[in-house]
């Protein structure tokens, strides 16, 4: 079945913090254009995983391959340069800052790269940066809230506005660490309505999630995490009926 | 105007401080600080501050020691009145400069860390600096006398080209003496450009990242930026305009001393800052208007002034007012001082900028139907 492209490739990775194994022999390798779930009980370091990925933590052995550039060592700006963007459990936002200018930035990133001294300038005179940014919050259902301050938005509408903070720097891979934690039912069914209409676009996209409802509606492909270790690969139906992982994970949950 | 160059509301905000700024003999007359030297100074920290915003109030970065680059620019200044020329121009431009490598240095250095470490680096570097100005490089700084003029310096541009003064040397521009109300214009056109610059930065997408970066770091780096050279550029920029603010004082007053870098006057633009509204760019200004006015009318009167105030009042009543509000002026103005800082921070914690604007909100509210939304303006 991996018969496409690998766009990220984790090799043999191995984490550990003092006496305790966080990750061992993690090897996972995620098709372009595909959305790949990991899954795990509590702890089983899921999120661990993603800061591996994204250049936050330093493996202890191993390394991290995105499209063949090796990841490791670098910084998360430059990760984010090569073309990854981050969802983060609590979203990661500009609380002081309106919502508009929120999803202007990261397009001014993908623009203008990792630093520009760019005060010649109005904000005003970035029209097509504007209209852009205008455009990614119609389309997350959010031009209504543009003008308001960040920090003031509900739960639901910091997670819609950080992905359309990720969306518009058009990134090769999305990273998505638990993105409907901590919301009501009618959140998450929005947010994953969203993510569905996100993936006719053909991006690449890793994702953690707690919740079965929403995995086995989104996901090409699971692995299951247990441990530190995966315990299983697979599509949905693989993995639901693997009775590993019925025992890790899936019994009490589901 | 064109949008490009600035947008409509900053062109009116810049036209009413201009006009603030520039009528300020009059309007200060009455309150007794319608004199020059007063004046200039009211410039001078003006622009010191204007500067510590861009660091403090855009980028979110608390420097406590600002005042080193506001000394080097007064040392500079001085070098070059005394060795190249008495005109104005050159020594502002190598005071900025000298201040603004000077400023890379220390920012380059201070700026691996964040938060509180970044704050004790920046005043330990200025008080290493403070102490090299006071004792170690007295040929530059010539020590606790301080720095100035006299009539043995070289100045070899004007004796290149023939200029020859007589009586004690004075600064000039273009050859017009600098001093009264001509150094006041002269110092006020800096602050406004200042202003004006400053404007530019926090309504340019280089300001949008700063402001960026003070709210949420972590997110600005996945974003894809390289945060550092963001911070180290408002740290260099900031610095320039201390070093300029510097440069001013020592043209305008050809004497520098090392006392002008130590901790309390870094210090004091931080409370300037505050004072007058962090992150605001009309705030500081009024912030170094409201601690100079303080530190001058207040410690300029006495006893005896106070007693002739309360006259009016009947006996034991007059002399029990002296002696409390005794405490407060002359030497003891900075118990005032400290005394306003404390309420406006508790009860104004955006400085008098927030008092303006919830002035402003009641005043809307009153008239129309109360707004739902809590749009801010970005800068005011």
């Amino acid at each position: 079945m991996s018969n496409g492209n690998i766009v990220l490739h984790v090799a043999d990775v191995h984490k550990r913090f003092g006496g305790l194994h966080a990750l061992a022999d993690i090897d996972l390798a995620v098709e372009e254009g595909k959305t790949h779930a990991i899954i795990g009980p509590n702890g089983a370091g899921k999120s661990t995983l993603l800061n591996v990925i994204i250049g936050k933590l330093a493996p202890t052995s191993g390394q991290v391959i995105f499209d063949g550039t090796i990841l490791t060592g670098r910084k998360p700006f430059q990760i984010n340069q090569l073309g990854i963007a981050r969802v983060f459990q609590t979203p990661e936002i500009f609380a002081d800052l309106s919502v508009l200018h929120n999803v202007m930035i990261p397009a001014l990133a993908r623009r203008d790269g990792m630093f520009k001294l760019n005060m010649l300038r109005t904000l005003e005179s970035e029209t097509a940066i504007r209209a852009e940014a205008e455009h990614m919050l119609e389309d997350v259902g959010m031009i209504a809230r543009k003008d308001m301050m960040a920090g003031s938005l509900s739960r639901g509408d910091k997670r819609r506005m950080e992905l359309a903070m990720c969306l518009i720097q058009h990134p090769r891979l999305l990273l998505l660490d638990e993105p409907t934690a901590g919301m009501s039912r009618h959140d998450t069914n929005t947010t994953i309505e969203l993510l569905k209409k996100i993936k006719s676009r053909g991006m690449t996209k890793v994702i953690i999630e707690h919740d079965m409802h929403v995995v086995f509606s989104l996901a090409d492909k699971i692995s299951v995490l247990a441990q530190g270790r995966i315990i299983a690969d697979g599509t949905p139906d693989q993995v639901r009926g693997n009775p590993k992982v019925q025992e890790a994970y899936l019994g009490g949950a589901h | 105007m064109n949008a490009n160059l600035m947008s409509r509301n900053d062109l009116v905000l810049l036209l009413g401080f201009s006009l603030v700024v520039l009528t300020m003999p009059i309007w200060l007359a009455p309150l007794g600080a319608g004199y020059p030297d007063l004046l200039q100074r009211f410039m001078i920290y003006g622009i010191f501050a204007v500067g510590f915003n861009i660091l403090f109030g855009l980028t979110g970065y608390l420097s406590f020691g600002h005042a080193a680059f506001f000394g080097v620019g007064s040392y500079t200044a001085v070098w070059s009145l005394k060795l190249l020329t008495l005109d104005a121009i050159p020594a502002m431009v190598l005071a900025v400069i000298i201040s603004g490598i000077f400023a890379l240095i220390i920012g380059f250095l201070c700026l691996r860390r964040s938060g509180i470490y970044f704050s004790i680096l920046t005043l330990a570097f200025a008080q290493m600096s403070y102490n090299l100005a006071y004792s170690v490089l007295t040929p530059i700084t010539n020590g606790e006398t301080g720095l100035q003029l006299t009539l043995s310096d070289p100045r070899v541009i004007d004796a290149a080209v023939g200029h020859s003064f007589v009586g004690q040397p004075i600064p000039t521009l273009f050859g017009t003496p600098i001093g009264g109300y001509a150094g006041f214009y002269f110092c006020a056109a800096f602050l406004i450009i200042a202003f004006f610059v400053a404007q530019r930065i926090a309504g340019s997408p280089f300001g949008m990242m700063l402001k960026a970066i003070k709210s949420n770091q972590t997110r600005m780096q996945f974003t894809g930026f390289n945060t550092r050279p963001y911070a180290l550029s408002a740290f260099v920029i900031s610095g320039m305009y201390a070093g300029l603010a510097g440069a001013l004082l020592a043209v305008t007053d050809p004497l520098a001393g090392a006392e002008r870098m130590q901790w309390t006057a870094s210090g004091e633009v931080v409370l300037m800052t505050i004072l007058g509204g962090v992150g605001t760019l009309v705030g500081p200004v009024i912030g170094a208007w409201i601690i100079k006015y303080f530190e001058n009318i207040l410690s300029a009167l006495n006893d005896n002034i106070l007693a002739r105030f309360f006259d009016v009042l009947p006996d034991g009543v007059d002399s029990f007012l002296v002696k409390v509000i005794g405490k407060f002026v002359g030497d003891g103005w900075h118990l005032t001082l400290g005394l306003v800082f404390v309420i406006i921070v508790i009860f104004l914690p955006g400085g008098i900028m927030e008092g303006v604007r919830r002035i402003a909100a009641a005043f809307r509210n009153r008239g129309s139907t109360p707004r739902t939304s809590n749009q801010t303006q970005a800068a005011e």
